[in-house]
């Protein structure tokens, strides 16, 4: 070696010059992973060529902070980037082209802020607006189960905060390993699943009920993929008063950094979130997780929403991914300004944090304020008051520069342009369609011990045992609660309302459909909008704006591109065919360990309107003696479904969206809503009719008969079992008084529909086949039964 | 006094977050109510006294560190003990809600075998079965009208409130639980008691009794029955709307159970004072 890589400064604290004018290729990639940039050879080259030009070698606090700011995780480069097709098509951008494309040409007046800030912004009501946003949070909860899940909470609930909004709901959906999964199956390095799930849920919980937000909605669900690559999003919703979003930062206001102290928890999160898990994980990347401290943003939120009301800051951000470092840069950029940093002012957990540590640790509940001059001290008293430390840092500056300083020297100094136009990422795609057949067996003549199987299925079951460990009533305006019923039933939706002086209410729900991704990642996306949109359909909810969260394997391998690229083409179509805009999202790739991939998946959020909560509908029986009818049709579309796993097998046919009916459904069952003729209203989903039908005589206690004659359906092969299992997307089951049956059918006009059965007065729930013989006699007591036995007690 | 000269004084300091849907059920019934930073009630330390009623409303004070409430009690007992003893003395009722009812414990305020003690004489330890839970139960009124929270419920009435915690389990000093207790009867501090829909006692038995509680018991007041702490969260149960069944009901209530506990001690201020 002659060239030495890494020169140290002669200076009283550690800082080192990256000798990249020196450095060949072979130097650069060494580089990169030595000082866990995870940048490409291509992104290293442009550095070298940016300070080629200056006649300088950069920093390692100019590396870092570049490192972070061209992340994957940061950046999204992948979503931005060029993509070519196998049939030569080219993709300028996954995101504008798809995700934005959809919101865009759908223009609604009610979408506030989309894509633009922390969160997610729509109109609700008079001055105010709801602000949504929901992160993914994989990597660090599958080194630490519990922090990871507790800093992603506490990351999502900060980006609320940083569009001014007061968080009012938390959600959580996550995806576990099979909690029986062999010990000796798995590959060193890796958790077993039991422990993440553990950790995970008792993170999630700890976050959320200390910082008294409720846990309103949710969803968990288990697959093989996951053993290596746990799946965890946090979503918050918050709400705003539209004329205090202030985000207006000029050159002189003062960066205040307000909240906990930095230190060495958090050291390049985002870079790791960027790569592969390995075997190594644990042992390379411990720092990278965050340590949770709630009440330290219980505190934080009480001051920043005083600051807001009182319009004492020009702008905000959370400090997540990337620490100081993207906020920062990110605040400069955004408002056209340079700034200056004088890192030796950033209040420290302990001394001798290197400088570069110090601008992109991301230790937790830190958010970053620009205020004007003359407000600078009555924004300092608020912090005081709620014993919350605030410290000016830096200033923004006229030119555009970011200059960082550390006792005194300049230990940076970038063009803010150039730190925010990475090298555009070029990629292939490949799109390889799977051949899969349907399984060849014949129909049981008895369904009752597969539906009560299903029930106990772990995705199916009921999670109450972990969904009452998180508090979903504090602030207590939560009016549809996860449980309803006789018996905790599932409900479709979360509903809040936040005013106390209207009934308007905010619904909350989500859709995934992991296993229809293994068949075909285009009809698992539509089937995810498709769930989304009718579980809020189903409580009442309308107006629905959507948010989409990707966790994708490594996209530099163009097969996942190849799905990822057909999953964004769904979003935009039935997107856009619902006319249900995009307003947040966020992509979390390179989920791959030692397992192999993460099977894609796709989490949609629907976030509706319910103008008067006393209105909405849940999905338990009510009465005995009411019809219950189907909206929708019923197709031949078991592939992917509950039934067929449960013979262990996948199937071919995967439900599909049919985008005029399916809008027909809702828009019909929304009317019978309004009408006041729906009892009770249930979305059909995984696990079909037979599921929907047994959770919701469960959840009021009462029987039920079902006639499968009557059942509305379409396909080749007509059997109980495919009918009964079958999960077409876009139906309902909705229960209505008899003396409501006309107005109801007239409600529903121009579907398929037809009433299929009746509530009973004892609590036998049978389904009668298509000859008219039971095919399904069993209980209310052990459906319940069935249905709690499997996650009861953990 | 008239209704609408009532103040309510609701504690925060950082971890709690129930304040403000107490101070909402509070004014709902046309009394006002304020919310004040415990640094403002050390710092002026006559502000208390401008109120007729205080409360210690649900959350996690200082994160629940060591024990639930036990950081916010000695911080209360020595920054304004010396005001607390003398609003006491003076009659005026004092609330604490699951993690108030927690402080009141730890500051030595309830059970108050003696008066006020310089030491918990009872816990709110680790639920059995443990782990935190959020869910609705059946509560008995049992007092026979000493407690001013709750002297408008008629004695034997089923309460539905919902209770969020994970230390909530009453105890009493081990082998004097039932000379504790008797004398806890006889003073007529025992106030709400766990029991199953039918209104009959939990008997300790999950989940009517959802944490293990000595004697189902939910809440109890102290000897003059103007200091009371439960572990329920009435507030949550104050509107109709609240209820986890509202759905099923033809026509729901306007108000849930909880309402007649902030009734009680208005129209007991009222009186009194």
């Amino acid at each position: 070696m002659t060239r030495r890589l890494y020169i140290k400064r002669d200076l009283p604290f550690e800082l080192y010059e990256v000798n990249v004018l020196e450095a060949n290729d072979d130097d650069l990639v060494r580089i990169s992973e030595e000082m866990g940039l995870a940048l490409s050879l291509e992104e290293m080259r442009a550095i070298k060529l940016y300070f080629s030009k200056k006649g300088r070698n950069p920093t390692d606090v100019e590396l870092q902070a570049i490192g972070q700011t061209w992340s994957e995780h940061c950046y999204h480069k992948t979503f931005k980037g060029i993509i070519t097709l196998p049939d030569g098509r080219v993709i300028s951008s996954l995101f504008k082209t798809f995700i934005a494309g959809a919101t865009y040409e759908l223009s609604k007046p009610w979408c506030i802020s989309v894509f633009e800030d922390n969160a997610g912004i729509i109109h609700f009501e008079h001055d105010y607006g709801i602000a949504v946003k929901v992160e993914t949070h994989n990597h660090p909860s599958a080194i630490d189960p519990f922090g990871g899940a507790a800093t992603g909470i506490g990351g999502v609930i900060r980006d609320i905060l940083g569009v001014w909004a007061d968080p009012i709901a938390c959600m959580d959906v996550l995806g576990f390993g099979p909690l029986d999964y062999d010990y000796s199956n798995l590959p060193p390095g890796i958790k077993h699943p039991k422990y993440i799930f553990r950790g995970v849920v008792a993170g999630i919980g700890h976050y959320g009920n200390n910082m008294g937000i409720p846990t309103v909605n949710g969803a968990i669900y288990f697959d093989e993929s996951y053993v290596g690559n746990v799946v965890v999003y946090c979503g918050c919703v918050g709400i705003l008063p539209i004329s205090k979003y202030i985000k207006r930062a000029r050159a002189g206001d003062y960066l205040v950094l307000v909240g906990g102290r930095t230190g060495r928890d958090g050291i390049h999160g985002v870079t790791f979130a960027s790569l592969e898990l390995t075997e190594k994980s644990e042992e390379v990347s411990r720092p990278a997780v965050q340590i949770p401290n709630p009440i330290e943003e219980e505190k934080l939120r009480r001051a920043i929403i005083a600051v807001r009301d009182q319009e004492l800051a020009s702008s905000i951000t959370d400090l997540g991914g990337g620490g100081l470092s993207s906020a920062v840069g990110e605040t400069a950029y955004k408002f056209g300004c340079g700034s200056i940093v004088e890192l030796d002012k950033v209040p420290l957990k302990y001394p001798d944090i290197a400088p570069w540590e110090i601008y992109i640790s991301e230790s937790q509940e830190r958010m970053l304020l620009t205020v004007p001059e003359n407000n600078v001290d009555r924004v300092l008293e608020v912090f005081w008051e709620e014993d919350v430390e605030a410290t000016p840092i830096g200033r923004l500056t006229e030119d555009k520069t970011l200059k960082i300083y550390y006792r005194g020297y300049v230990v940076a100094e970038l063009d803010i342009a150039f730190l925010f136009s990475p090298p555009v990422v070029r990629r292939s795609a490949e799109i390889i369609k799977p051949k899969f057949n349907e399984p060849c067996f014949k129909e049981p003549s008895n369904l009752t011990e597969d539906l009560l199987k299903i029930l106990s299925s772990p995705n199916i079951a009921s999670k109450e045992a972990i969904v009452r460990t998180y508090d979903h009533e504090v602030k207590g305006n939560t009016v549809l609660k996860p449980f309803c019923g006789r018996n905790n039933g599932p409900s479709d939706a979360a509903v809040i309302k936040p005013l106390d002086k209207s009934w308007r209410g905010v619904v909350i729900s989500c859709g995934l459909n992991p296993r229809y991704g293994k068949i075909d990642p285009y009809w698992m996306a539509a089937s995810a909008i498709d769930e989304a949109i009718r579980n809020n359909i189903a409580v009442g909810g309308r107006r629905i704006a959507l948010l989409d969260n990707f966790v994708w394997g490594n996209p530099e391998k163009p097969d996942r591109l190849g799905s990822l690229v057909r999953a964004c083409m769904a979003c935009y179509r039935f997107a856009k065919g619902f006319g249900t805009p995009f307003i947040s999202g966020k992509d979390s790739l390179y989920n791959e360990s030692p397992l192999g991939p993460v099977t894609p998946t796709l989490l949609i959020t629907a976030i509706g309107i319910s103008p008067d909560v006393r209105r909405i509908i849940s999905m338990d029986l009510k009465e005995p003696d009411n019809l219950i009818y189907i909206v929708g049709r019923t197709y031949d579309e078991l592939g992917g479904s509950e039934y067929y796993n449960l013979r262990g097998c996948l199937g071919k046919n995967v439900p599909k969206v049919r985008l005029r009916e399916a809008k027909r459904n809702m828009r019909a069952v929304t009317r019978a809503i309004d009408k006041g003729c729906v009892r009770a209203c249930h979305d059909l989903s995984e696990g079909g009719l037979a599921t929907a039908a047994a959770e919701m005589s469960l959840a009021g206690d009462l029987g039920l008969e079902i006639w499968l004659s009557r059942v509305p359906y379409t396909g080749q092969t007509l059997r109980n079992d495919f009918i009964l299992f079958s999960e077409s997307n876009s139906r309902f089951l909705v229960e209505v008084p008899r003396e409501r049956k006309e107005e109801f059918e007239l409600m529903v006009k121009g579907t398929y529909y037809a009433p299929i059965g009746r509530v009973r007065r004892d609590k036998s729930f049978i389904v009668y086949g298509l000859n008219n013989e039971p095919i399904i006699n069993t209980s209310v007591d052990e459906l319940i039964e069935a249905w709690k036995r499997t996650l009861c007690r953990l | 006094m008239r209704r609408k000269e009532i103040k309510v004084c609701i504690v925060r300091v950082g971890g709690t977050n129930c304040d403000a849907e107490t101070k909402r059920a509070f004014e709902d019934l046309g009394v006002k109510a304020f919310i004040y930073h415990i640094n403002e009630l050390t710092k002026r330390k006559d502000l208390l006294f401008e109120h007729q009623i205080l409360v210690f409303p649900g959350g996690f004070s200082y994160g629940d560190h060591v024990r639930a409430g036990a950081i916010l009690a000695k911080i209360i007992m020595t920054r304004i003990g010396k005001e607390i003893r003398a609003f006491v003395d003076e009659g005026r009722p004092i609330l604490g809600i699951c993690n108030g009812f927690q402080v009141l414990v730890e500051a030595g305020l309830l059970p108050g075998l003696n008066g006020i003690s310089n030491y918990p004489e009872a816990a709110l330890a680790t639920n059995v079965p443990s782990g935190y839970r959020c869910m609705w139960v059946y509560l008995r009124h049992e007092n026979n009208g000493k407690c001013v929270f709750t002297w408008l419920i008629p004695r034997g009435m089923l309460l539905r409130i919902p209770v969020a915690h994970a230390e909530g389990r009453f105890m009493l000093p081990g082998g004097r639980e039932e000379k504790i207790l008797a004398s806890l009867i006889d003073n007529d501090q025992i106030v709400l008691r766990y029991c199953n829909e039918n209104g009959e006692p939990a008997e300790g038995r999950y989940p009517a009794n959802p944490n293990g509680s000595f004697y189902d018991i939910a809440g109890i007041c102290d000897q003059s029955g103007t200091i009371f702490g439960l572990m329920p969260h009435p507030e949550r149960a104050y509107y109709g709307w609240q209820l986890p069944d509202w759905t099923r009901m033809s026509k729901p209530p306007k108000y849930g159970d909880g309402k007649i506990i902030f009734e009680s001690i208005v129209k007991y201020v009222m009186k009194k004072f």
